[in-house]
């Protein structure tokens, strides 16, 4: 722990003698409130706001860490009651409350072109009305993680295409093995599944706009998507009983090889990898194209950092954001002995990990429509709940395909009016 | 030290004198009553007060009349929640004669009955939330022990957590057994103080079994019975541990109740329509004070009587 906080401030303070610009005239109390909780991502806030204040010697910075999902809800209450300076959150419609109330700071000033365009991936999901209101700090990309022994046992190759997709999966089924694991029982998981159908269905601006609210439930396009999951769900693809599952309990069906794939982020990486399973039993693969019309769009959720409207210190604020976008400072932080994700500075260095580097590749070179935030990102929080329950009983009843779009439209012209 | 002039022989006693009887219990009261004026009837009306309006916890609330209301009236999640409530008040009831048996069966005297008794009584001792977890993994899909029995007898699984049609009553079921006992360990106090010479005068007229439970135990055992009625019935109009611990109100949604309904407008990561929410709220309200204002009433109407 010590050696690694060693390591990660000497690489900070290099960092900041490499970093241009850096004011060292900023003084008082720096307060940061961080939703990084779990072990490895805390020591990395840890490190951070160290090597910031060993930076600035007459800066104090004060770090509190708040666990992930009470940080959910807290938000509310101490950006309006007792504001940082600096804080974590998430990109995209997940902001705009927030925003809307005026809780955060428009820190566009930052976003001068030189940063712009080495965070441009992600610069549309900072940005509302014109002004842009945090900095991402890193992402990590969606996509079809998949056993690879399983595969060449039955002489498959990952799709790249729908009907591939579905052949390869009638295979698996034929032989006993479902396609595709899945635990649905918090929901967001078969938001998922409806992101990356529609994407490949309808593309990136359809989807965006489905999000905002701006095209109604009952569309034919919308229907075309539910269409084609359904054919996967009309073939039994996925495990039995996915309503009763976290998407941690649905693992072993992945991990003892009783489903051959699980759609997810790469953070499921590390429990697969713990729970036993070979780089030669786990690989990845990007979800196949649906409609060769549309381009390739991705899920890639960014965790961002922001200065509060009301922030006692907001000189001070920016400076720290600045400093957590440097391409060195992101390297260090989303490196093997950190977060172990994709740094969000195109000329930050990626990991170097298998998934990571494949992830970079798809994210960056082979998602030419656009990245989604995710589903409850990018459509407002209440809208996201009444969909994603609605997912979830068209997977297991999807003949009252009609009853759940209507559901979703009345919900629609109440959420967005 | 005697004072030199003893005051006069209280022509005029003092008003604190004159009232002490009087107001004595209100000052012993006044803690309980401000408190309870500032934690429950003040938010009673607050909450009303939200409920005409709109507002999402951060801004100024817009008011909206009684569009909330309306908005109830054609949601669907709302009459899902409000039957999942008639169904819980329904069921739950069955703990009382449950308890009942039990605390029958429980009321004899053989060696380690106490051991016995405390075993019976401990599902009530253990928090709800550990009772959740164990029923949840008991109904697993995959290992719990349900569905192992059920492999044995050649029946399929049951996902009973995952299906909307078992879902609430999977964790009613749940909620019974800490019931159950609670209810049981009334009816065994209760027991303590039937009276044994009204046992003896039953047995001389020659009545037994049931009809000695029904004419001579149970109408003694009457205030046991109504303080069951009152946290069973409270008890289930207040179920929401369970479904939080258990499905989260879901497969989408059908495990919700009212108290849950309003929780997840209101409170949850999706939350924070606070207008919607306590609307939700108002209607659980009125609905628990149906039952307390017949409880209150039925409870004056014994106190008169003695």
């Amino acid at each position: 722990m010590t050696s690694l906080k060693a390591t990660v401030a000497a690489a900070g303070i290099i960092a900041a003698g490499l970093a241009h610009a850096q004011e060292s005239n900023l003084s008082g109390t720096l307060t940061i409130f961080s939703d990084m909780s779990n072990p490895a991502p805390r020591a990395v806030m840890e490190g951070l706001a160290e090597d910031f204040d060993a930076m600035h010697p007459d800066l104090d910075v004060e770090l509190t860490v708040i666990d992930r999902e009470a940080y959910k809800t807290q938000i509310r209450n101490f950006l309006s009651a007792n504001p940082p300076d600096v804080f974590n959150w998430y990109a995209g419609n997940r902001m705009r409350p927030y925003v809307n109330a005026g809780l955060f700071m428009d820190v566009s000033d930052i976003w001068d072109d030189e940063l712009s365009s080495q965070l441009a991936s992600t610069k549309s999901a900072l940005t509302l009305d014109g002004n842009q209101y945090g900095v991402p700090y890193t992402y990590y990309q969606w996509g079809m993680y998949y056993r690879p022994d399983i595969y060449e046992e039955y002489g498959l190759t990952p799709a790249e295409d729908w009907e591939t997709f579905k052949s390869n999966c009638q295979t698996l089924l034929d032989n006993d093995v479902k396609c595709f694991a899945l635990g649905s029982k918090f929901l967001w998981t078969v938001a998922a599944w409806f992101d990356y159908i529609n994407l490949r269905t309808n593309g990136y601006d359809f989807h965006m706009q489905l999000t905002n609210g701006e095209i109604a439930w009952t569309d034919d396009r919308v229907r075309q998507t539910f269409a084609n999951w359904r054919e996967l769900i009309d073939m039994g693809a996925y495990i039995d009983d996915h309503t009763a599952y976290s998407w941690q309990e649905a693992l072993p069906f992945f991990v003892n090889g009783e489903a051959a794939s699980y759609l997810m982020g790469n953070f499921a990486v590390a429990p697969m990898r713990e729970a036993g399973l070979s780089d030669e039993q786990l690989g990845y693969f990007q979800f196949p194209e649906i409609n060769a019309d549309v381009e390739m769009a991705e899920d890639a959720p960014t965790d961002t950092f922001h200065v509060a409207a009301n922030a006692e210190n907001p000189e001070a604020g920016k400076a720290f954001l600045r400093y957590v976008t440097s391409p060195e400072v992101q390297t260090e932080m989303n490196g093997p002995d950190g977060l172990g994700q994709l740094p969000v500075n195109s000329e930050a260095s990626v990991p170097d990990d298998k998934f990571l580097q494949q992830g970079f590749e798809v994210l960056s070179s082979n998602a030419p429509g656009g990245l989604a935030q995710f589903f409850d990102r990018d459509a407002p929080a209440e809208m996201a709940q009444v969909a994603m329950e609605n997912f979830q009983r068209f997977m297991v009843q999807p003949d009252s395909l009609d009853q759940i779009l209507d559901q979703l439209e009345r919900a629609r012209q109440r959420i967005y009016d | 030290m005697m004072p030199t002039t003893l005051p006069e022989t209280r022509p005029h006693r003092s008003w604190w004198h004159r009232n002490q009887i009087a107001i004595t219990p209100w000052l012993f009261l006044a803690p309980a009553l401000l408190f309870f004026a500032v934690y429950v009837i003040v938010p009673i009306f607050q909450s009303v007060g939200i409920s005409f309006t709109e507002w999402d916890g951060l801004g100024q609330p817009t008011p909206v009349g009684l569009q909330n209301y309306e908005e109830l009236y054609y949601d669907p999640a709302f009459y899902t929640s409000l039957k999942n409530n008639v169904i819980w008040l329904l069921l739950y009831l069955l703990a009382i004669p449950a308890g009942l048996f039990i605390a029958l069966f429980l009321n004899q005297t053989v060696t380690g009955i106490r051991i016995y008794k405390s075993l019976f009584f401990f599902p009530f001792v253990i928090s709800q939330v550990v009772v959740g977890l164990v029923f949840t993994w008991f109904y697993d899909p995959a290992f719990g022990l349900l569905n192992v029995i059920l492999e044995q007898v050649g029946l399929g699984p049951i996902n009973v957590l995952g299906d909307p049609d078992y879902v609430t009553y999977g964790i009613i079921i749940a909620g019974l057994w800490p019931q159950t006992a609670y209810c049981m360990i009334l009816y065994l106090t209760g027991l303590n103080a039937v009276n044994s010479e009204l046992i003896e005068a039953g047995r001389l007229d020659n009545a037994k079994g049931l009809r000695m439970l029904w004419h001579v135990v149970l109408p003694q055992l009457r205030p046991a019975t109504f303080i069951a009625f009152v946290v069973t019935i409270i008890g289930a109009l207040r179920s929401f541990d369970l479904i939080s611990v258990m499905t989260q109100g879901g497969p989408f949604g059908s495990s919700r109740v009212l108290s849950y309904y309003m929780f997840e407008v209101a409170l949850s990561e999706y939350g924070f329509r606070m207008g919607y929410g306590a609307a939700v709220a108002v209607v659980l309200f009125l609905i628990m004070m149906l039952f307390i204002a017949y409880f209150l009433w039925s409870m004056y109407r014994e106190e008169r009587r003695r």
